[in-house]
C-alpha cells in the first residue's frame, strides 16, 4: 500500500477546516435562532401567503400558498430570461456579423454599439430605461396607436390578444409538419448518399411549415381573431386600456436592457468564432467546387459553431442570473417575490435564501452539464 | 463619345458617371442635412411617403453610378471598397449616414445648446435641454455620498496619494524592478488599507477586520524565515492562531480606539458613498479576490482528490448564483451564522461577499491559463528538482498569468460594473445616490441627467480599463 503522510495531511487539514467552518456556522445559527425564537423548517411553504403579485403567468392571489408565490416568481424569471435570450441572440448575431463586414461604416457602427453598451453597468441601464426613458412615454389617453393596434404608454405596452378556436388542431398541424420535415430530411440524406441526387430540402420544409397550418385554418375549423385593447375611462383623469395583453413597463425595461447588454457579449463570441475558422478552410472548400452557400453551411458554420456555442451558453447563463436585477425596479421575479416579500413576511432568512440560491444553482448546473455533454459530442475526435 | 448605358456604369464614361453620381449623392445628403439641422423640407411638395424615401433613392442611384471598379482615382476606389461594395452595403451605408446626421441636432441641443449650466436652483432648468445644474448642485453627494463636506479632503488626499504610490512602477529604475511584485502584492495593499483605515474612516470601523489584516501581515513577514518545507503548514495554522491571539488575548476592549487618529472625526461606513465608495469596494475586492481565486484554481488542479472536490464545489457554487442573492445572503443570512456579539461592519460583509463571488470567476480564468500551458513546462520544472510551490511560483504561474491577462481584466471590469448592486445591503454608491437624489422633492424629474452622467463616468472608467488591459496584453505577449 502506497501510504504517504505527505499526501494525507494537507487533505485532512483542509477537510477539517471546512468542517470546522460549517460546524461553527451551524452552531451559531442554532443558538441565534433559539435566542430569537425562530424555528427551522420548510413547512411555511404550504401556508397562505396573503400578499399579491402584480404580474403573474399563473393564477395567483393572496389566498394561495408560499410555494405558489415561489412558482410565480420562478416563471417570471424564466419569462424574462427566455425573451431576453431570444432578442439578445438575434441582435448579437447581427452585430457580430456586422463587425466583420468589409463596409467601414457598418463595421464601426457595430463596434460603437458593442463598446458603448458593454462598458455601462447593467443596473444603470435598467434604471435608465425604467426611470428615465419609459417614464417619458405618453399617458394612456394621449398614446398614439402603432399600426393601429399596439399602444405604448407609460403604463406599459398593450398588444392585441389572440383568440383561438380549436387551437389544438393548429398545434397538431405544426407537429405534423415538423415530423414530415424530419422524415424528408432523413430520406433526402439517404437519396444523396445512394444516388448523389440533391433534394431541395429547405424549400420543401418551408412549404410544409407554411401549408399544413394554413390547411388547418380552412379544413380543420381553426379560426383566429384579435382582441384589440380599447381605451376606457375610470375617472376624469384616469384612463386604462381594456382587453388585449398588457406588458408592464418593468418587463419591457428589463428585457430591453438585458438583451441590449448581453447582445454585445454574444456579438463578440460570434465574431471570435467566425474569425477562428482559418481562411484556408474556406479556400479549400471553394477549390473542391462547393458553392458559397455550401461552404458556409458545410464547412464554416460547423467549425465556427464549435467555437461560438460554449461562450454563448455562458452568456445565456449570465443573462438568466442578471435577470435577478429585476428586484431593483420591482419586477416580480424570483428574488423580489420570494427573497424579498416572502422573506419579509415569514422572517425565515436561511430557508428562503437557500431555496433561492438552490434554484439558480440548479438552473446553472443543469445548463452547464448539458453544455459539457454537447461540447464533448461536437469536439473534434483526435486520434 | 460612346453611348451611355445608365444601367451599367463602366470606365469609358468615368467622369459622366462620377459627376452625376456624386451630384445625386450630395443632393441626398444635403436634403437630410437641411431637414435635420434647419427643419427645411426641400421635397415637401411630394407625397409624404415619397418625400420621406427620396434621399435614400437618390443616394442609392448616386452610389450605384460611382461604383466603378479600378477607376484609377485613388479616393473613389477607397470609397467603393469601404462603403460601396454592393447594393446592399450601399443602402446600409446610406442609412447609417442618415441616422448619424439625423441624431446630431437633437443630441447636441439636449446636451449643450438648450441645456442649463448656471445657477443653483431648479428654476433655471426650464428649457427643453438637460439640466446640468442638477448635477452641479449634487456633485458632492454623487462623489462622496453622505460623507461630511468638511471632511472630504481626506478622501481626495487618500486617493491622490494612493494613485501616486500606485504609479511607482512606471518610474522604477531597473535596480528596483525586481522588488515591484513584492511592493504591489504586499506593501501597496497594506498602505492602501492603512490610508482607508486610519484616514478615511478615522474611527474603529474595521475593528475586527483589522486584527485579520495585522495577523496576515505579521505571518507573511515571519513566513520569509520559515523553511520552505514547512511553509504550507505554517500558512495553514499560524495566521489563524495569530488572529485568535490578537483578538482574544492581546487586545482588550480598552484598545477599541485602535483606529483613532488625533484630530480626525470618525465617519461611519454608512455615510460613505458615491463614486469614492465604488473605488474603495472595487479596490478591496480586487486585492482579495485575486489570491483567493489563485488558491482555488490551484486547488482545482490539485492531485489530492479531497482538495479538488472542495475547490470544484466552491467555484461552481459561487458561479451558479447571482451576485444579488449573495449580497442578500451577506445582509440577512450571514449575521445568523456568527456569534451574537460578533459584529462585522456592513461594508466589510459586502466586500467579503463580492470578493468570494469574484474569486470563483478569477479561479476559472486562471485555471484556463494553467490548462493552456504545455505539459513540458511542468515536467521540465520537476526534472530540475523543483517542488510543488517552487515550480508554481517560478515557472507555471508567471506564464499562466501572462496568458490570462485579458480574462482577468474582464473579470475586474465585471467587478466594477457589479458594484452598484450593493444597494441591496443599503450602501449607496453613485447609482444608489442618483436614485436617492431623484426622489428629492426639490429636484424631481431629472432622472435622465443623473443616469446619463453616471453612464458617462462608468463608460470612461470601463473603457479605459479595457484599453489598458489590451495594451498590457500586447506588452506581455511573448512568442511561445
Amino acid at each position: 500500500m502506497n501510504f504517504k503522510l505527505k499526501d494525507i495531511v494537507p487533505q485532512l487539514i483542509t477537510v477539517l477546516a471546512v468542517i470546522f467552518i460549517f460546524g461553527f456556522f451551524t452552531y451559531n445559527a442554532q443558538i441565534n435562532m433559539e435566542n430569537r425564537g425562530i424555528d427551522f423548517g420548510y413547512g411555511f411553504l404550504s401556508q397562505e401567503s396573503s400578499f399579491d403579485v402584480q404580474f403573474s403567468l399563473i393564477e395567483y392571489d393572496g389566498s394561495h400558498s408560499y410555494f405558489r408565490a415561489y412558482l410565480v416568481g420562478l416563471l417570471n424569471t424564466i419569462l424574462v430570461s427566455v425573451i431576453g435570450i431570444i432578442i439578445a441572440t438575434i441582435l448579437g448575431v447581427i452585430v457580430g456579423v456586422a463587425r466583420l463586414s468589409p463596409n467601414y461604416l457598418i463595421n464601426k457602427f457595430a463596434a460603437f454599439y458593442v463598446e458603448f453598451f458593454r462598458n455601462i453597468p447593467l443596473l444603470l441601464q435598467i434604471f435608465f430605461w425604467y426611470f428615465a426613458a419609459l417614464r417619458a412615454l405618453p399617458l394612456p389617453q394621449n398614446a398614439e396607436a402603432i399600426f393601429g393596434v399596439f399602444f405604448l404608454t407609460i403604463k406599459g405596452l398593450y398588444v392585441p390578444a389572440f383568440i383561438w378556436q380549436n387551437l389544438s388542431i393548429f398545434l397538431y398541424s405544426i407537429i405534423a409538419a415538423v415530423l414530415a420535415i424530419v422524415i424528408i430530411r432523413i430520406h433526402a440524406k439517404k437519396v444523396q448518399e445512394n444516388q448523389g441526387k440533391q433534394i431541395p430540402v429547405f424549400y420543401i420544409s418551408l412549404g410544409l411549415l407554411f401549408i399544413l397550418p394554413l390547411l388547418s385554418f380552412f379544413i380543420g375549423g381553426v379560426s383566429l381573431s384579435f382582441e384589440v385593447p380599447v381605451l376606457k375611462q375610470l375617472a376624469t383623469t384616469s384612463f386604462i386600456y381594456e382587453g388585449g395583453v398588457s406588458l408592464p413597463p418593468e418587463l419591457i425595461a428589463l428585457t430591453l436592457s438585458l438583451s441590449l447588454y448581453t447582445a454585445t457579449f454574444i456579438a463578440e463570441c460570434v465574431r471570435a468564432g467566425i474569425q477562428g475558422v482559418s481562411k484556408g478552410q474556406k479556400e479549400a472548400a471553394a477549390s473542391i467546387g462547393l458553392t458559397p452557400n455550401q461552404v458556409l453551411k458545410l464547412v464554416i458554420m460547423p467549425q465556427a459553431l464549435r467555437i461560438i456555442i460554449p461562450p454563448t451558453t455562458n452568456q445565456y447563463l449570465n443573462l438568466t442570473k442578471n435577470s435577478s436585477l429585476a428586484a431593483a425596479i420591482a419586477y416580480p421575479d424570483l428574488v423580489l417575490v420570494f427573497a424579498g416579500t416572502a422573506l419579509m413576511q415569514t422572517g425565515k432568512a436561511i430557508e428562503i435564501v437557500s431555496i433561492t440560491m438552490f434554484t439558480y444553482l440548479t438552473l446553472s448546473i443543469s445548463i452547464s452539464i448539458l453544455m459539457n455533454w454537447y461540447n464533448k459530442r461536437i469536439a473534434i475526435q483526435e486520434k | 463619345m460612346s453611348k451611355i448605358n445608365f444601367l451599367k456604369p463602366d470606365k469609358s464614361n468615368l467622369y459622366t458617371y462620377l459627376y452625376l453620381g456624386s451630384f445625386l449623392f450630395f443632393i441626398s445628403i444635403l436634403d437630410v442635412f437641411l431637414n435635420s439641422f434647419f427643419k427645411l423640407n426641400l421635397t415637401g411638395f411630394l407625397p409624404n411617403f415619397l418625400s420621406f424615401l427620396l434621399p435614400l433613392i437618390l443616394g442609392f442611384i448616386g452610389l450605384y453610378f460611382i461604383r466603378i471598379e479600378y477607376s484609377g482615382i485613388n479616393k473613389l476606389d477607397l470609397l467603393n471598397k469601404h462603403i460601396n461594395t454592393n447594393n446592399f452595403n450601399a443602402i446600409l451605408s446610406l442609412l447609417i449616414i442618415f441616422v448619424i446626421i439625423k441624431s446630431i441636432p437633437p443630441l447636441l441641443s439636449w446636451f449643450v445648446i438648450d441645456a442649463s449650466f448656471a445657477g443653483d436652483s431648479k428654476d433655471v432648468c426650464s428649457g427643453s435641454g438637460a439640466c446640468w445644474t442638477y448635477i452641479k448642485v449634487w456633485i458632492r453627494r454623487f462623489m462622496y455620498g453622505m460623507y461630511p463636506n468638511a471632511e472630504q479632503w481626506r478622501i481626495n488626499l487618500s486617493f491622490v496619494a494612493l494613485m501616486l504610490l500606485g504609479s511607482v512602477g512606471y518610474f522604477a529604475t531597473d535596480k528596483f524592478k525586481k522588488y515591484l511584485t513584492l511592493y504591489y502584492v504586499v506593501i501597496y495593499p497594506l498602505i492602501a488599507f492603512l490610508f482607508i483605515f486610519f484616514f478615511i474612516s478615522g474611527g474603529p470601523v474595521f475593528f475586527d477586520f483589522s486584527y485579520g489584516i495585522i495577523a496576515a501581515i505579521l505571518s507573511i513577514i515571519i513566513g520569509f524565515f520559515i523553511p520552505s518545507r514547512f511553509k504550507f503548514y505554517y500558512f495553514l495554522i499560524v495566521p489563524l492562531a495569530l488572529y485568535i491571539i490578537l483578538k482574544y488575548f492581546l487586545f482588550f476592549d480598552e484598545y477599541i480606539e485602535l483606529g483613532k487618529l488625533d484630530g480626525l472625526n470618525w465617519v461611519e461606513t454608512g455615510a460613505w458613498g458615491g463614486l469614492s465608495l465604488t473605488f474603495i469596494i472595487s479596490f478591496f475586492c480586487l486585492i482579495f479576490c485575486f489570491p483567493i481565486g489563485m488558491a482555488f484554481a490551484l486547488g482545482r488542479r490539485s492531485s489530492f482528490p479531497l482538495i479538488r472536490y472542495i475547490s470544484i464545489g466552491f467555484i461552481e457554487f459561487w458561479r451558479g448564483v447571482p451576485l444579488i442573492t449573495v449580497l442578500f445572503m451577506s445582509a440577512v443570512m450571514f449575521p445568523m451564522f456568527l456569534p451574537a456579539d460578533f459584529f462585522i461592519d456592513k461594508l466589510v460583509r459586502c466586500i467579503i461577499a463580492i470578493s468570494l463571488f469574484e474569486a470563483a470567476y478569477v479561479a476559472e480564468v486562471i485555471r484556463g491559463g494553467l490548462q493552456a500551458l504545455p505539459r513540458g513546462q511542468y515536467e521540465a520544472a520537476k526534472s530540475l528538482g523543483m517542488g510543488y510551490w517552487r515550480m508554481h511560483i517560478f515557472v507555471i504561474l508567471p506564464q499562466a498569468l501572462k496568458l490570462v491577462i485579458p480574462g482577468i481584466a474582464n473579470t475586474f471590469l465585471a467587478l466594477v460594473k457589479d458594484t452598484p448592486l450593493i444597494f441591496v445591503v443599503g450602501l449607496l454608491e453613485i447609482v444608489g445616490m442618483l436614485n436617492l437624489a431623484k426622489t428629492n422633492p426639490k429636484w424631481l424629474g431629472f432622472a435622465m441627467e443623473g443616469y446619463v452622467f453616471a453612464a458617462i463616468i462608468f463608460w470612461i472608467i470601463c473603457y479605459a480599463m479595457s484599453k489598458y488591459s489590451y495594451n498590457l496584453e500586447q506588452k506581455y505577449k511573448t512568442d511561445r
